[in-house]
């Protein structure tokens, strides 16, 4: 497929592709994750009745986290631009991209952070608590290894919501098989384009699925 | 009978405790509640639910905090604790509850290792001791089972395994039988006694199940609105309760009376309910009655139970005749069995 007739793209263009959207997806997935997972358990641990309850604190992130949240990703992306290129020194190219995504996936990691840690049976933290565990053994020794079946399913769906919004960073050239289907498939009218980016995502969006619920079997012992 | 230790004493110091709502409504879970119980004995509280007994038992390990009134275990107040003080006090009571609120992800052993795992203790020590507590409670065997794979009575020995990992001198039973059938929940009592006979340990027992009372406890206080409205010794309680509710609980254990319809229909003087304890159920009164004093006697209803090592009896009698001699077999029944008394419908 050299494209002088049925096809403008080439296999170099796109294992490019797949290999930036990989990257993207990657790295904004372990830095959402660790973030979502702080930003979880601080809304979990602060509420109302959590074992450090903190009215401010508490407060204060929910109204952050539903800011965030309340964007499309395509007007964060660009309403953030001056903070990206203060974070990634640049405006353009899959690390300009990294840092919008990151900032759209970890308040959404962190509400599904919060609650697969507030389904940990409260009886399990009173039991923690009568046996004088300090908030940060609860929140180790307790809910998070209970929880962990149910976090590794979020980090799932956050992979797939992850995976569509690389779509949009082409907006910033930063590339990807969505920047691809636009640019391809959709502008020069390629469908060979279009047909291959497509199944693509699906088998990419299949894969994380499948991995995810497989992992998060292992983990659940009910 | 339990070897006495001069530690595991709580004392309930006129304690309040009010909680109020989102909408600012004050409702008041304790009302001064006075309680003393003694290192080493068997302490049952009993109540309907919402009578208060889980935020008294909650405060002796301070998950709960008295609005005034001071808890105090072995002297200290636990209510004004704070932080790592209050964490250390915690270290000196062990819990068990209802469902049992076990780690579904960790192995039987790591469950009860857990609380050693929080002081620092290393694996291999805390899985050693936690074996050697999984052994006492019967669950040897089972130290390498997820609790998943455990009956409601094996996860519930896991439980007090837990409790009793760091030699506690106060165990707290927050409703431990309450989930369990009745043969289960006979092996647990059984087992709790063998704890408190053992090492001597306190064992505050929090029900709704007079039946778990009678077979477990030595005191009891009956709790209703938060208050204490009953207290003594369980044999004393169950032979005099003065309060209705207390009656009600006793009733459920030793079923007082006879059907409204019967009581009714056979009305009137010489209709009695005896109480008899120990050697005093071994005495041929009924035919005492007919030959000493010839008047008639039918017999409606008799059981006997255990209670406190202890044998109860209960008969319920109606007697006829000429009055005097009615009068004089009640005297002779007065001398011979601990209670006498009228039933009324």
């Amino acid at each position: 497929m050299s494209g002088d007739k049925w096809t403008l793209i080439t296999p170099e263009m796109f294992f490019k592709a797949l290999g930036e959207t990989l990257q993207m997806l990657g790295v904004s997935l372990v830095l959402g994750s660790i973030l979502g997972v702080l930003i979880g358990a601080t809304l979990a641990l602060t509420r109302a009745g959590g074992v450090l309850e903190n009215k401010p604190i508490s407060l204060g992130l929910a109204v952050v986290v539903n800011l965030i949240r309340s964007l499309p990703f395509i007007i964060l992306l660009v309403a953030i631009l001056p903070f990206t290129r203060l974070i990634a020194g640049t405006s353009i190219g899959v690390w300009a991209a990294i840092v919008p995504l990151t900032v759209m996936i970890a308040p959404y990691i962190g509400r599904l952070v919060e609650n697969s840690l507030l389904e940990v049976p409260r009886g399990v933290v009173e039991a923690a608590r009568a046996m004088g565990a300090s908030p940060w053994q609860i929140f180790w020794r307790f809910m998070l290894p209970e929880a962990r079946g149910s976090l590794i399913l979020a980090v799932t769906i956050a992979s797939v919501g992850l995976l569509d919004a690389t779509a949009m960073a082409g907006t910033v050239g930063a590339g990807g098989i969505g920047d691809l289907a636009i640019s391809y498939g959709y502008q020069r009218y390629d469908t060979f384009a279009m047909i291959l980016t497509v199944i693509t995502l699906i088998v990419l969006v299949q894969g994380i699925q499948l991995l995810g619920t497989v992992i998060a079997r292992r983990f659940r012992r009910r | 009978m339990a070897e006495r230790s001069s530690e595991g004493r709580i004392v309930f110091d006129g304690v309040s405790k009010t909680f109020t709502t989102q909408k600012k409504v004050a409702t008041a879970a304790l009302r001064d509640v006075r309680l003393e119980i003694e290192p080493g004995t068997i302490f049952g509280v009993i109540g309907y639910s919402g009578a208060g007994k889980s935020t008294l038992i909650r405060m002796v390990n301070g998950i709960e905090r008295p609005t005034s009134g001071r808890v105090l275990v072995d002297g200290i107040d636990v209510g004004a604790l704070r932080g790592a003080k209050l964490r250390t006090a915690q270290k000196r009571t062990g819990m068990i509850f209802q469902q049992f609120n076990l780690l579904d992800t960790v192995r039987v052993r790591d469950n009860v290792a857990m609380p050693l795992r929080l002081d620092g203790v290393g694996v291999a020590a805390a899985r050693a001791r936690a074996e050697e507590v999984l052994d006492f409670v019967g669950l040897g065997a089972k130290a390498g089972s997820f609790a998943g794979e455990l009956s409601g009575g094996q996860k519930q020995r896991v439980g007090i395994a837990r409790a009793l990992v760091r030699n506690p001198r106060i165990l707290l039973s927050d409703e431990a039988t309450s989930a369990l059938d009745p043969t289960t929940t006979a092996q647990i009592i059984q087992l709790l006694r063998d704890i408190n006979a053992e090492y001597g340990t306190t064992i505050l027992v929090v029900t709704h199940e007079m039946d778990v009372i009678k077979d477990l406890a030595s005191e009891v206080a009956v709790m209703a609105d938060g208050a204490i409205v009953e207290q003594g010794s369980v044999l004393d309680t169950f032979l005099h309760p003065r309060s209705p509710i207390t009656r009600d609980f006793v009733t459920t254990v030793v079923p007082q009376g006879l059907p409204d319809r019967v009581v009714d229909h056979l009305g009137g003087d010489g209709l009695w309910r005896l109480l008899l304890v120990d050697d005093e159920v071994t005495q041929p009164l009924v035919s005492d009655l007919i030959t000493r004093f010839g008047v008639e006697v039918n017999l409606l209803h008799a059981d006997m139970t255990e209670i406190q090592d202890h044998t109860v009896g209960q008969m319920i009698v109606k007697v006829t005749g000429p009055a005097a001699q009615v009068l004089e077999a009640r005297a002779y029944l007065q001398e011979r069995v601990v209670h006498v008394e009228e039933v009324q419908a």
